[in-house]
């Protein structure tokens, strides 16, 4: 190689000076790491709901903890004790103490930034979106017809009205459009004064009410909550892309049904048999004293492992048949410890029979977390076929 | 501030002249210290991107925010060599970075590794490394991000899986087996079909026999999967290839790292010495830098579980100069490598001044000091270094059907590979190779395991 040049300081001109500062490959490699951890923190989300003690609000956020992503290389397995060179004092059988520093796997071969963790916060309406996206879920259609809100609302101007409804700007834009053609008109005259109308106008109803109601006998394990926790919350959120208010209602039940606040629902453990029809008879009530068919959407849940007592099977099929006509739907999940168990019982024949009759009904087998999301696709298609 | 500078370094290189360093011209820059972070993590000022070196990224910031480490130069071989200095540094301690960049510049024009490194790969690795950026940005334009980062997955998992014994641009393998000399089934077969009543020599030509893949095993897993892979497109084969050519270049950083790293500090302790223009405190601000960078440890600590490259480096040359004179640590410099440096050089009484020990960690972090034999000293020091410091992954066959063996030489290494990691990387490559696969090594009880990919 020829010498060319001699050595020196390379002076950058200003420009080129800040586009040091402006710009960092390094953010640029770390954002596009987090985007691979929200993905991957995505795959894991049914296990991050049914983790939680309350089913999360859809303003608030989940805190997930994540470890950084290591890129894997082909690494020799840990032997039990590694060997070093060190530099101090120290003799041979000393054990050292003090705070042991890293040792770092520099070079090329060294990815040992496994050890920080950092904490992910993640919107619930971000995941919602994200949900959407991944299961093509389909906008489920507001129930349309007899469902109506009636309301005021405000609908152009008058020239008479009462004074509360005098809209100033209006008025003085109508005086001044006047005073154009009429040089030494007054000020304001009568006719110059506009009132807002309103007139009566029907919407349909954008609130709707959840019930979740849960078998919370003896027979119902922890993993059993656990999946229709997950499940409840999935459909909640899916509702509220629908409705501007939702309530969600919890009843559980074993011979006896209680309406129990959110947070004591997911910890609520009974003994005792199982009859469906108190939790049916119960959401009945509670419909009938709080939330009028006609301006409320009414989706009810049901979760139950499906020991149904057989004398109270035409009890619970009345109480279900009432239910149908008031609510949009009505979903049964039955928890089983394998897929191919549920469905196949006796509160599921009753599912079986409504969905049969009226076609408000749906039923869905939840045996694996991913199950859930088995359950809440089929849940949404069927909304959207169902509902014109 | 630079004005000081640029004046002194000119000094500093007549000097470093007059002691017979010889290297390319240097040009410097300062830049921002978030700047010579970035170099620092992506090992070259302009390179590809990829979501491991966001973690290194921001590994490297807490440990800088923490006030772990400090960065003062980074130097980039070749002609003109580069070199980054920290725009915040003081001017003493750019003066003292400035002679320690000398010493690198001299060290990689004139080291046998670097040397051949720099002709193969090229004089302009900076340059070199940006357009390697430039087209794997453009790959992402043409086929989307998912696909060129499954590419670079796999890549820069294999970064250190090279042959640097092999040329970097290599002839593929032979297709057809040489047919031997002597004809069919070697000496005795044709001395006994000379025999007389034998069979007549024909002159058909041999029937050719097609070579396995490879011949050998194959040690660069970058250059075969670039070159072998049955279904890659051109573009992924020319990303194998450019991290390829940025590993032949890292190679004799990493190999060269206690040498040339106590070259450098040798060369701007003496240069500082004798460097009589500079005004004494300034000097001596820039020998406080000096004990800073070559300290074995931290002072308020007992003692060290990583050896400082720079001290341990520093105080080999000191004592090879002392010893041998310093035109025989010019024709070290040129000749050796970690391995002999430290072989030959780190002698007992070297040792034993540096107070160096030899350690053993059990698995909840508890360090006992084992003793200090020399011997076991040097290859405890050596052991991370081997084969790029990575574990022997060879290529052992490529079947008709382009399945492809690997094998861990786990006799080499010890122990057999990190299964969990394996796995992990047997994915990423099998994303590349698109057809079986399989991985043998050993377990924990020593038993063989093959990983496998359809």
């Amino acid at each position: 190689m020829e010498e060319d040049g001699s050595s020196g300081f390379i002076e950058r001109p200003g420009a080129d000076r800040q586009w040091y500062d402006l710009f960092s490959r390094g953010a640029r490699d770390w954002l596009r790491h987090n985007d691979k951890v929200r993905s991957a923190v995505r795959e894991r989300l049914p296990e991050l709901i049914a983790n939680s003690d309350v089913l999360p609000r859809a303003d608030s956020t989940v805190q997930v903890p994540v470890r950084f992503l290591e890129h894997s290389r082909f690494r020799l397995r840990d032997p039990g004790q590694q060997e070093g060179v060190g530099q101090g004092e120290g003799k041979p059988g000393d054990q050292l103490t003090g705070p042991a520093e890293q040792r770092e796997g520099k070079g090329a071969g060294g990815n040992d930034e496994g050890g920080y963790q950092f904490v992910l916060e993640l919107k619930i309406d971000d995941i919602v979106d994200w949900l959407w996206e991944e299961l093509k879920l389909p906008n489920l259609k507001v129930k349309s017809g007899a469902v109506r809100n009636e309301d005021y609302q405000r609908e152009g101007w008058s020239r008479r009205g009462v004074r509360s409804r005098l809209d100033r700007r209006r008025s003085l834009k109508e005086a001044i459009k006047r005073r154009a053609v009429q040089p030494d008109g007054a000020a304001f005259t009568d006719d110059d004064l506009r009132y807002r109308q309103l007139s009566l106008r029907k919407r349909p109803a954008t609130e709707a009410v959840v019930f979740f109601a849960m078998d919370v006998s003896s027979s119902m394990t922890d993993h059993d909550r656990k999946l229709a926790k997950s499940f409840f919350f999935w459909v909640v959120q899916g509702l509220r892309r629908q409705y501007t208010h939702i309530e969600p209602v919890f009843v559980a039940h074993t011979i006896e049904a209680w309406e129990f606040p959110e947070q004591e629902f997911f910890q609520v453990s009974g003994s005792g048999g199982t009859v469906a029809s108190a939790a049916f008879r119960k959401i009945l009530d509670i419909a009938a004293q709080r939330y009028d068919p006609g301006r409320f959407n009414i989706y009810t849940f049901y979760a139950s492992d499906g020991a149904n007592f057989r004398h109270d099977r035409e009890a619970a099929q009345a109480a279900l048949a009432e239910l149908g006509e008031i609510v949009n739907f009505i979903g049964y999940v039955e928890t089983a410890p394998a897929a191919q168990q549920a469905l196949s019982t006796e509160t599921s024949a009753l599912f079986e029979q409504l969905q049969a009759d009226t076609g408000v009904a749906g039923r869905y087998g939840l045996s694996t977390p991913e199950s859930v999301w088995d359950a809440i696709r089929a849940f949404f298609t069927q909304q959207a076929d169902v509902e014109v | 501030m630079t004005e000081a500078l640029t004046r002194y370094a000119q000094r500093l290189e007549e000097l470093a002249k007059e002691h017979g360093l010889d290297y390319y011209p240097v040009q410097f820059e300062e830049v921002p210290s978030s700047f010579m972070m970035e170099i620092a993590v992506y090992g070259l000022p302009v390179r590809m991107p990829h979501w491991s070196f966001g973690v290194r990224y921001i590994y490297q910031l807490i440990q800088h925010r923490m006030g772990h480490s400090r960065l003062f130069e980074v130097v980039f071989p070749g002609n003109p060599g580069r070199a980054y200095l920290a725009r915040n540094n003081s001017l003493q301690e750019n003066t003292l970075v400035t002679a320690h960049v000398l010493g690198h510049a001299d060290f990689a024009k004139n080291n046998t590794l670097f040397k051949r490194s720099q002709e193969q790969v090229g004089y302009k690795i900076v340059e070199q490394a940006a357009s390697h950026a430039r087209e794997i940005g453009y790959a992402v334009e043409q086929h989307g991000q998912t696909r060129v980062e499954q590419v670079l997955d796999a890549a820069l998992a294999l970064e250190a899986h090279i042959d640097t014994v092999q040329p970097l641009r290599r002839e593929r393998y032979p297709q057809y087996l040489e047919p031997s000399k002597t004809g069919r089934g070697g000496p005795f077969q044709s001395r006994f079909d000379n025999l007389p009543g034998g069979p007549v020599a024909t002159d058909a030509p041999l029937e050719r026999v097609r070579a396995p893949t490879p011949p050998a095993p194959e040690r660069d897993l970058l250059w075969l999967i670039a070159e072998y892979a049955p279904d890659l497109e051109e573009w992924e084969r020319d990303i194998f290839r450019a991290v390829r050519e940025e590993s032949f270049y890292f190679y004799p950083v990493f190999a060269c790292q206690i040498m040339n790293e106590g070259w450098a500090s040798y060369w701007h302790a003496r240069l500082l010495r004798e460097a009589d223009f500079l005004p004494q405190n300034e000097y001596l601000d820039a020998l406080k830098t000096h004990s800073d960078v070559v300290r074995p440890h931290a002072a308020e600590q007992q003692a060290s579980l990583v050896v400082n490259p720079y001290h341990l480096g520093f105080s080999i040359w000191e004592s090879i100069v002392e010893e041998h004179g310093i035109e025989r640590a010019f024709q070290i410099r040129g000749e050796d490598d970690d391995f002999s440096f430290v072989r030959n050089y780190l002698s007992q009484e070297l040792a034993e001044e540096l107070k160096l020990f030899r350690y053993e960690q059990a698995a909840d972090g508890s360090v006992r000091v084992l003793d200090h034999d020399i011997h076991a000293l040097r290859e405890t020091a050596l052991a991370p270094k081997y084969n790029f410091g990575a574990p022997a992954v060879l290529a052992t066959h490529i079947a008709n059907d382009g399945s492809l063996e690997l094998f861990h030489e786990h006799a080499t290494d010890g122990r057999g590979l990190d299964l969990d990691r394996a796995e992990r990387v047997l994915d990423y490559l099998h994303k590349m190779w698109r057809r079986p696969m399989a991985l043998e090594t050993i377990d924990t009880e020593r038993r063989t395991k093959v990983l496998r990919r359809s």
